[in-house]
């Protein structure tokens, strides 16, 4: 057991993946010398060497573009975008073609890029550097989109992720990346499979579902809630696509109330595709509407008003209220 | 897999410069420029305020004031010589480090701070000012000025725009287009790009195996290398290139060659990329001593008067912290403010319903 920060989980499951596999390649704007900018590659050029830890111009849909090329000679790319709204320069080449050549080549071409995004806010920093941007890749098919919220699971999924021969988009909570956690290193028969979700908290009354940095707020509303004598379950989505439906379908089935978490823009969120999901299976389980938490229907505002801008426990724990309103 | 440097280079640079780092007025065939003593002194006060707004900046950054800051230490002979060739009716477009153009722009430093302390994503009219918003997504601004320029063109104004933007961003696709449509539509713009040698932690040579300014060649405009860290050289050869925009030759690509002394950011640790003798050589190409330097030798200025700018730049600093703190933070529900310029039912309908919501924590 090794005790780690999720960044450092991260840097130790990408060390493991470059040992065990010699096509496996970092790439991405300062993950050489400086490690990124949070230091989730620390070390690993020093190690590795710079062909195989790459500092790359400062373009991101050559990043991408050329790990697609990289991925094609047999290549396995770990490319960092360094923040979440910088992805954008590299959506056309990640929708229009890392998407959709496999599909294209009819399975003759196999695309194994990882996309590494920091997302979401709450680290107070100026514009471009809070968003959540996941809903514009789960509405993209061909992409595996998953979220880690912990360091167990950032150390398992991001080699999990690499090892996939799907390309997968793979969200880290930025806010989340120096908390820490004992890490069992040794073994693998613990992993869950990268698209499994987990109760991170079993309970009877009501389901909470989040991903990412979220699941933390969930589940100290659920530490709340408890003292108001409602138990809530928490479950962790872990990824957003493929979704693990039948774990999800059969919470709330039990418990009947279902409330969606994210910091992403409830309007056109990933918790409408919950909402309607859980809504055609579960119609008559159902005590209230799936509801859902999450950001406004506006730009990430500046960070002096990101606190009211993102749900926290009251937020949360409002949307609970209302469920049990009805 | 290295590359071999010397495939692709060619002679030597060659460096506009119009003042040496001790001091010394050199001439130049194609850039010169005529400044009177006060012009001069004027010049040198610009470089010490902004500098001083800078180090305040960093300062209240320090203290937790500002969530963070893009220093522009080092590089205040770029912004201040291009910025001070800007007539009233060019326009500007900054990236995040701009402080200097945007005080020849006349842009209230304190509204320089509203972004870093995180209560506004702008702060100033950029119609009042002729200077844009800040863009920290690299190298989209350059796009803008492009098309900007194209609507001068289109309104037969005598006037040019300016495109600010580093030595890293000249790798980024819109950076790239941005040349091809200023060149296609032959566009009154001046792409001035300062190559403070480093993006974050990347030096020069990851984005480029050629001199900066002989990019535009393949483009289809001329590239000039300037003495970033000479006022003078930096006016002039600005100058001479918006001149050109607005009498119809076309755009100018300006590589400013100049050097980042301090951190990419105040959350940047350049000690794990960079040592620390290459902030030392430059350290005595600093771009205020020289001035200093020229204005002492040739009499224009006595201790005076630098004592007075020194004064000058103490006060504006206390000010920007004294206005800095006085900021206000902005109201919750000003996050839904100016999303959309008409009225917007779903704007509406989660303003009130988040009014409510407070108004439920004020009971
Ligand atoms: C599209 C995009 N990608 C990445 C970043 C993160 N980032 C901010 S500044 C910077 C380096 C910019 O270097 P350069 O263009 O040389 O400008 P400088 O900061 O040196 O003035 C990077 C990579 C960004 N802001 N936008
Ligand atoms: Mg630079």
């Amino acid at each position: 057991m090794t005790i780690m920060s999720l960044s450092k989980a991260l840097n130790e499951g990408m060390r493991q993946a470059m040992e065990d596999d010699p096509k496996v390649l970092i790439m991405g704007e300062d993950v050489g010398k400086l490690g990124g900018v949070f230091r989730v590659t620390d070390g690993l050029q020093k190690d590795f060497g710079e062909d195989r830890v790459i500092d790359t111009p400062l373009a991101e849909s050559g990043i991408i573009g050329t790990a697609i090329g990289l991925a094609l000679r047999g290549y396995r790319p770990v490319c960092e975008i360094q923040f979440d709204g910088f992805v954008f320069p590299a959506a056309d080449q990640i929708i229009t073609q890392l998407a959709k050549m496999p599909m294209r080549s009819l399975g003759a071409i196999k695309l194994p890029v990882v996309v590494r995004i920091p997302c979401g806010g709450g680290i107070g920093a100026v514009e471009h550097h809070s968003e959540s941007p996941e809903a514009y890749f789960t509405h993209t098919a061909g992409l595996r989109v998953v979220a880690c919220s912990n360091p167990a699971d950032a150390y398992t999924m991001i080699q999990q992720a690499i090892r996939s021969d799907d390309p997968v988009i793979f969200f880290e909570p930025k806010r989340r990346y120096w908390e820490k956690a004992d890490i069992d290193t040794d073994s693998t028969e613990w992993w869950p499979p990268l698209h499994a979700a987990k109760v991170v908290r079993p309970g009877t009354d009501a389901t909470l579902l989040a991903y990412g940095p979220m699941v933390k707020t969930c589940l100290e509303a659920a530490t709340a809630a408890e003292d108001d004598g409602r138990s809530l379950e928490v479950i962790d989505l872990r990824s957003l696509n493929p979704l693990d439906e039948p774990l999800v379908l059969e919470s709330a089935r039990r418990t009947g109330r279902v409330v969606v978490v994210h910091e992403a823009p409830v309007n056109n969120g990933f918790g409408a595709e919950l909402a309607a999901r859980i809504t055609e299976q579960c119609f008559y389980h159902l005590e209230s509407p799936v509801l859902r938490a999450g950001g406004f229907s506006t730009p990430y505002p500046p960070s002096k008003l990101e606190e009211h801008y993102l749900p926290d426990l009251d937020r949360v724990l409002d949307a609970v209220d209302r469920a049990f309103g009805y | 897999m290295t590359t071999e440097a010397s495939r692709g280079a060619e002679a030597p640079p060659e460096l506009v410069q119009l003042l040496t780092p001790e001091g010394e007025r050199v001439e130049h065939p194609d850039y010169d420029i005529d400044l009177t003593p006060e012009d001069i002194r004027s010049l040198y006060r610009d470089l010490v305020l902004v500098r001083r707004i800078d180090l305040e900046a960093v300062a209240l950054q320090r203290q937790g004031e500002l969530g963070i800051w893009a220093s522009l230490l080092g590089q205040e002979a770029a912004q201040i010589g291009s910025g001070r060739a800007l007539t009233d009716v060019d326009m500007a477009f900054p990236t995040y480090r701009e402080h200097g153009v945007a005080w020849c722009r006349d842009v209230d430093p304190v509204k320089l701070l509203g972004l870093f302390r995180g209560v506004n994503h702008g702060g100033w009219d950029p119609k009042e000012h002729n200077f844009h918003l800040y863009t920290i997504v690299i190298g989209s601004q350059t796009l803008h000025a492009v098309g900007y320029a194209m609507g001068i063109q289109r309104d037969d104004a005598s006037a040019a725009t300016i495109a600010y933007f580093g030595d890293g961003a000249t790798s980024q696709g819109d950076v790239n287009e941005s040349f091809i449509w200023a060149s296609v539509f032959n566009a009154p713009i001046v792409f001035f790009c300062q190559n403070n040698q480093w993006a974050i932690s990347e030096p020069l040579e990851k984005q480029s195996r050629i001199p900066l300014y002989r990019r535009a060649s393949g483009f289809g405009f001329p590239g000039i290398r300037v003495d970033g860290n000479d006022v003078f050289a930096c006016l002039a050869v600005t100058r001479k290139a918006l001149e050109a925009a607005r009498t119809g030759q076309g755009p100018t690509l300006i590589e400013a060659f100049t050097y980042r002394m301090g951190a990419h950011t105040t959350t940047d640790d350049p000690t794990r990329y960079r040592v620390a003798s290459e902030l030392e050589a430059w350290k005595l190409k600093d771009p205020i001593e020289r001035v200093k330097a020229y204005l002492f030798k040739n009499e224009q200025a006595d201790q005076a008067f630098f004592d007075a700018v020194d004064g000058e730049a103490a006060q504006l600093g206390a000010d920007l912290r004294r206005r800095c703190l006085a900021m206000p933070d902005p109201e919750p529900l000003a996050i839904f403010d100016h999303v959309y310029s008409e009225s917007h039912a779903l704007m509406d309908q989660e303003r009130a319903q988040f009014a409510a919501y407070l108004e439920g924590f004020a009971k």
